[in-house]
Formats: structure tokens, sequence, C-alpha cells
């Protein structure tokens, strides 16, 4: 589904990422930890197409095609999704016209029609059930005066209602009480399936108790310094990035 | 020293003056002599002017404008589908001058006077004389009162209600006119109306409109006026709305400026007693060179009252727009609230905008909140929408719609707000 060669990027003249290899097949969830600094965020921007960002060297692949080459609304409609960190408050623009917006942008690059106004709510009531989110935060702008907690069940909401191919979920575990990280966590997991791939990008293995990841890598410097299964990522929250008894480990000393 | 564009106005006074609605009226003929004498005396505001710093009257002060449209243009009725609101009383004027046969109104309930200022003005009743006096001054008021010769009149008794709002459509279609509605509004103890009034003008027409609309709310009257300007992009618009409250009177005004090469609007309310509130909301969005000015004032004389003012700008091309919100608080008016907000939104790096806050204290126990920005679309929200399918432009288009939208919604009218909100995402793409 995507493959990530030699991947090379900087901002403003500085190297963010110093050539980062992944490959991530269809029904896959691939965790990329690393600590704060390593260039994660960068990689889930640099896939989603945010401006800013200058790849110097390398490639990216997405079901083959250059995906580097399609503006960011093209890699959404071509079911690539990105949930933010820190989602975007946006005053005036209600939250179920932004869903139904993106869902019809899909549609008509599809060459589907627009989903009649019945259809579109009750397939979002049904997602909404799932997030136990209440009703009322679709009729509410973007986000704007959602807590920390609602924001990001509603990036989740927004990845149910897009069903996209590729997900790259960005810190979504980040300021989560224990309870919404379940919510949120199953969200993600009722999502899983052997035609998606996701990306869940963390700084700690929380969120991975409640999504196993198939692979877990960890980022350093820009670089992918580690990868394994499961049992990475507990080696990480007992010893910290730094304690990594690998190659990794020296790259990541300063 | 005699200005060239003074001059014009005074010649052209003397020829019209005789043709102008109640001149047999001793009265009103003095009240106009007086009036062209106040214009001669102190002419056209000039950016020396405090209050006209920012906007130069050069072009309007060159141009021969004349007072009458001679023949006068023809508009039927097929040109004002999709300009009339369904389900209001519409009131048209064409080229200044009331038109009956364009015109329409439901059944008035009684105790509610709905008459034309030209046939009010051919045999005024008693009471018209003190309501055409002018307290406020300046060149265009002076002007408009010298030279008005229509408008709309709407007398609401004590405790009357005009259920569908009042559509007041001034459309100017003649080219090089300079027309001078005169609109007044008095609204008895209780009463309650919405008044739209709608300035339109034929595409590519360069004309002056210069309007003036005086609002009286009695104790307890609750009255929505919403101005709709949408002059031809070649026009000059100068606009008075000015209302004075009693006390627990509501008064709720929009400003929606879309058109005009240069558009000006002052509106003034004085709350003179307890309990009076206003609400000012106002919308300009300008691109091209067009120059847009809000000059608002509210005058708090008397405890307890409140004043709320919402504007917001979005501005493309080589666009200027000015916003200046004057607040007095007199010495009288204790408890006083008053807040007021002028966001802007520059969709270029050619626009510009002058915005200043005037706040004037002279009470110790008071509330006044203000606030002034001049910003630029977010590239984190335009992210955000292309990360979910939406490609750049559409998301520049609703942002920015989203942005106008604030000052949209607090148009009460449901039907207007509709209108007024397609006016807007028609213009979108001009913008952008």
């Amino acid at each position: 589904m995507l493959e990530i060669r030699n991947l090379h990027v900087s901002v403003s003249g500085n190297p963010i990422l110093n050539g980062v290899d992944l490959d991530i097949g269809a029904g896959e969830v691939h965790a990329i930890m690393g600590p704060n600094g390593s260039g994660k965020s960068t990689l889930a921007h640099v896939l989603a197409g945010r401006d800013g960002y200058t790849v110097t060297a390398g490639e990216v692949r997405y079901r083959g095609r250059d995906l580097l080459a399609l503006p960011a609304e093209m890699r959404a409609r071509e079911g690539v999704f990105l949930a933010f960190q820190y989602p975007v408050e946006i005053p005036g623009v209600g939250n179920v016209y932004l869903l139904k917006a993106a869902l019809n942008a899909l549609r008509a690059h599809r060459g589907e029609p627009p989903l009649d106004a019945m259809d579109f709510l009750e397939r979002v009531r049904a997602k909404l059930a799932l997030l136990d989110m209440s009703e009322d935060l679709l009729y509410r702008p973007v986000n704007e005066g959602f807590s920390g907690g609602e924001k990001k069940r509603n990036e989740i909401l927004q990845m149910a209602v897009m069903e996209p191919s590729l997900a790259i979920l960005d810190e979504t575990d980040s300021g989560l009480d224990i309870d919404a990280l379940k919510v949120v966590a199953g969200g993600i997991e009722a999502m899983r399936s052997p035609e998606r791939a996701m990306i869940l990008v963390t700084h700690y293995q929380r969120l991975l108790d409640y999504v196993v990841p198939d692979h877990v890598h960890v980022l350093a410097r820009g670089r992918i310094v580690a990868s394994g299964d499961r049992e990475l990522a507990l080696e990480l929250e007992k010893s910290g990035y730094a304690g990594l008894p690998t190659e990794a480990g020296a790259e990541l000393r300063p | 020293m005699t200005r060239p564009g003074v001059a014009h106005f005074v010649d052209q006074f003397s020829r019209y003056a005789e043709t102008l609605p109640g001149r047999g009226i001793s009265w009103l003929s003095q009240l106009r002599r007086d009036a062209i004498e106040r214009f001669v005396a102190g002419g056209l505001p000039t950016t020396r002017d405090e209050d006209w710093k920012y906007t130069s009257l050069r072009a309007v002060e060159s141009r021969r404008f004349e007072a009458a449209a001679v023949p006068p243009s023809s508009v039927n009725v097929s040109a004002l589908a999709g300009v009339a609101l369904p389900d209001a009383h519409l009131m048209v004027f064409v080229d200044g001058r009331f038109r009956p046969d364009l015109s329409y109104g439901a059944h008035l309930p009684h105790g509610v006077l709905l008459a034309d200022l030209g046939g009010l003005l051919a045999a005024p009743p008693d009471w018209l004389e003190p309501l055409l006096a002018e307290d406020a001054d300046g060149g265009f008021t002076a002007l408009n009162t010298a030279f008005m010769a229509d408008g709309a009149c709407l007398r609401l008794a004590p405790g009357t209600e005009l259920a569908m709002p009042l559509q007041l459509l001034f459309v100017t279609a003649g080219a090089n006119l300079a027309v001078q509605p005169r609109n007044l509004i008095v609204a008895g103890a209780g009463s309650r109306a919405t008044i739209v009034e709608h300035h339109v003008g034929l595409d590519g027409r360069a004309y002056l409109a210069n309007a003036l609309t005086r609002i009286v709310a009695g104790p307890g009257a609750c009255i929505e006026h919403v101005k709709l300007q949408q002059e031809s992009m070649a026009a000059w618009h100068i606009a008075g709305v000015r209302a004075r409250q009693a006390a627990d009177s509501h008064f709720t005004s929009g400003s929606i400026a879309l058109g005009g090469a240069l558009a000006r609007v002052g509106i003034d309310v004085s709350l003179e007693a307890e309990g009076a509130g206003c609400e000012l909301a106002g919308l300009y969005v300008a691109d091209g060179r067009q120059h847009m000015d809000h000059h608002t004032r509210v005058d708090h004389r008397k405890p307890g009252a409140s004043s709320r003012e919402h504007y917001r700008g979005v501005m493309a091309g080589e666009s200027r727009a000015v916003f200046n919100g004057k607040v007095i608080v007199h010495a009288d008016a204790q408890r006083s609230d008053a807040f007021q907000a002028n966001h802007n939104l520059l969709l270029s790096d050619t626009a510009e905008v002058d915005t200043k806050p005037e706040l004037e204290i002279y009470a110790d126990d008071v509330k006044c909140g203000h606030g002034a920005t001049v910003g630029q679309l977010d590239d984190d929200q335009i992210f955000y929408l292309r990360a979910r399918g939406i490609d750049e432009s559409s998301a520049r288009a609703l942002l920015t719609l989203a942005f106008a939208r604030d000052s949209i919604d607090r148009i009460r009218t449901a039907s207007l707000r509709r209108r007024i909100e397609r006016l807007v995402e028609r213009r979108l793409p001009v913008l952008q």
C-alpha cells in the first residue's frame, strides 16, 4: 500500500528526515515511536501533503503511485487520511457541514453522486454512537470549544465517515485521559480491516495496549533506527529511548 | 472661496428647487434654503476633517450630477424579480422617486401608516415638520435636506406590529444622477417592525446616492433596520442611519455593504433613556479599488443602556476599508454596558484597512469593551480542510464565508439572512 524509500525532508533548510525507509501493506497497523523532535510528526505531515516541507531526496509510492506529486486534497480523495495531533478550530463552519463536504468530495472523485441528507445522517449517527459522541457536536462549529478529548474523537469520527485506505494518526492518544483513550482506541480498532493500513504515530506506548500494532518502528534523528513487533514498544516503555540496547541506542544519545 | 463641487450643487438647487415636492409649503422651502446655505458654508467634507481622514471625496466633487432623471428610467416588474424579498411589503423607488406601480403591500394593521415621503411633503401633516428638522449636521445631510424628494415614511401606533418585513428598494438606473432618499421610521411604544433598506444600481452606472434614514423608537419599541447596499460598482454611496431610542426600546441595525466605488455609512444611535439597547452589526465586502467606510457613533445618555457592535470586513484586490466606532458614555449614564468589535480579513497583500475604536467615557460605573483585528486566512485551517479532500480554492471560499457569517447570522429575519449569504457566496470566487 505504502512504500517509503530513502525519504529526506527539510524544513527551512534544516534536515528533519534523513533517509526513512518503510513498507506498509494493506491490513497492517504500524506504530511509529520516537522521542520528541525525532521527525514523527514531520513524516505524518509530509505524507498528508502539508506545504512547507521540502523533499530533498527519496520517494513515496502509495498504491503504486507517486504520492508526493499529489496535492493534499487529492491524497485525501485517494484515501489517505491524517488525524491531526492538534485538530484545528474552524468557527463559522458546522461540523456536519465539513463531514458532508469531505464525504462528497471523495464521492465526486470516485464518480459517485452526493449522498442524500438522510443516508448521510444515518451513516454519521452510527459512527457517533461508536465513539460515544453526542449528536449536538455535529451542529457546533468544527472543533470550536471542544474539549481535548472531543477534538480527538472528532478526528476519529471524520476517519470513520471517510473510510480511508491509509490512516495516519498523529499522536491521537496525547492529552487523553484513560476513559477517553479507551473510547478513541475502540474507534480505531473498529476501523481495522484487511483493506486498510494504519500508521499510529505516538510518543508513548499506552495506545498500543488497546490497538495492538503488527509492527513497531523507532524513529530517531530522522531515520528508522529499530523495527520490531509489539515487544519493542514494551521494551521502550521500560528503558526509555536512550536505553535501547542496540545500535539504535547509540544513535539516540546526543 | 466656493469649491467647484459646491457651486454645481447650488446651481442644481436653483434649477430644481421649484420642482421638488412641497414647494408651496413655506416652512419646507425655508428648511431647504437653510440647508443649501449650510452646505455652501460647510461644503463637502474633506480629508482634513477628522471623520473623513481616510475617505476622499475628490471624485464626487469633480462630477456634475443631475438632480433629476430626464427622461425617467424605465424599470419594469420583471427587472425586480430576484431582488424583491419573499413575504415582504415592498416599496420601490426608481431614481429616487416612488413607483407605486412596482410596489405592493399586504394589508397593514390598523394604526400603521406607510406612505411615500414625496406625497407627504406635498401636503405635510403636522407631525412631519419636527421629524425633518436635522440636529446632526454635515455636508451630505444638508444636501439631502435641500434636495429630498422621496423616501418611505413608516409610522407605527403604540402596540402595533408589522408582521412581515418592509423592503424599501431604491433602484438607480439613470446615469450621472444624484438621488437623495429620506426615510422616516417612527415607532410608537411597544411597536415592532423590520425594515430592509435595499439599494441597488444598474451595472456600470456612475451616480451619487445620498440616503438618510431617521428612526425614532418609542418606549419598549423593537425595530430592526437592515441596510443592504448593492450599488453599481461605479457609484458613490453615502448613507446615514440615525436612531433615537426611548426607555427599554431595542434597535437592531445591520449594514451589509457590497457595492459602490466608494461607500460610506454613518450610523448614529442615541440611547436616551434607561434600558434602551442596540445591536449594530455590519459586513463589508470589497475588491478591486472599492472603498468602504463605516462610521458608528453610540451615545449613552442615560443610565443602564447597552450597546453591542459587531462589524466585519472582507477585502481583496486593492480595496480599502475604514471602520471608526465612537462610543460616548455621558456623565449621567452610569451602568452603561458597551461593547464593540471590528474584525477584518485581508485576502490580498494590497488591501488596506484603518480601524479605530474611539471611547469617550464620562461616567465611572460603566462596562466598556472593544477589540479590533486585521488578519488573513489561517494556513492551518486551509490545510485541515484540504486534508479532508476539499480543494484549496473551495477551502478559502468556505473560510471566508465562515468569517463573514458571524455578521450575517446577527440579522434576525431568516429570509434576509439567506439572501445575504447567497450574495456574499456569489462574490467569493472574485475575492480569492
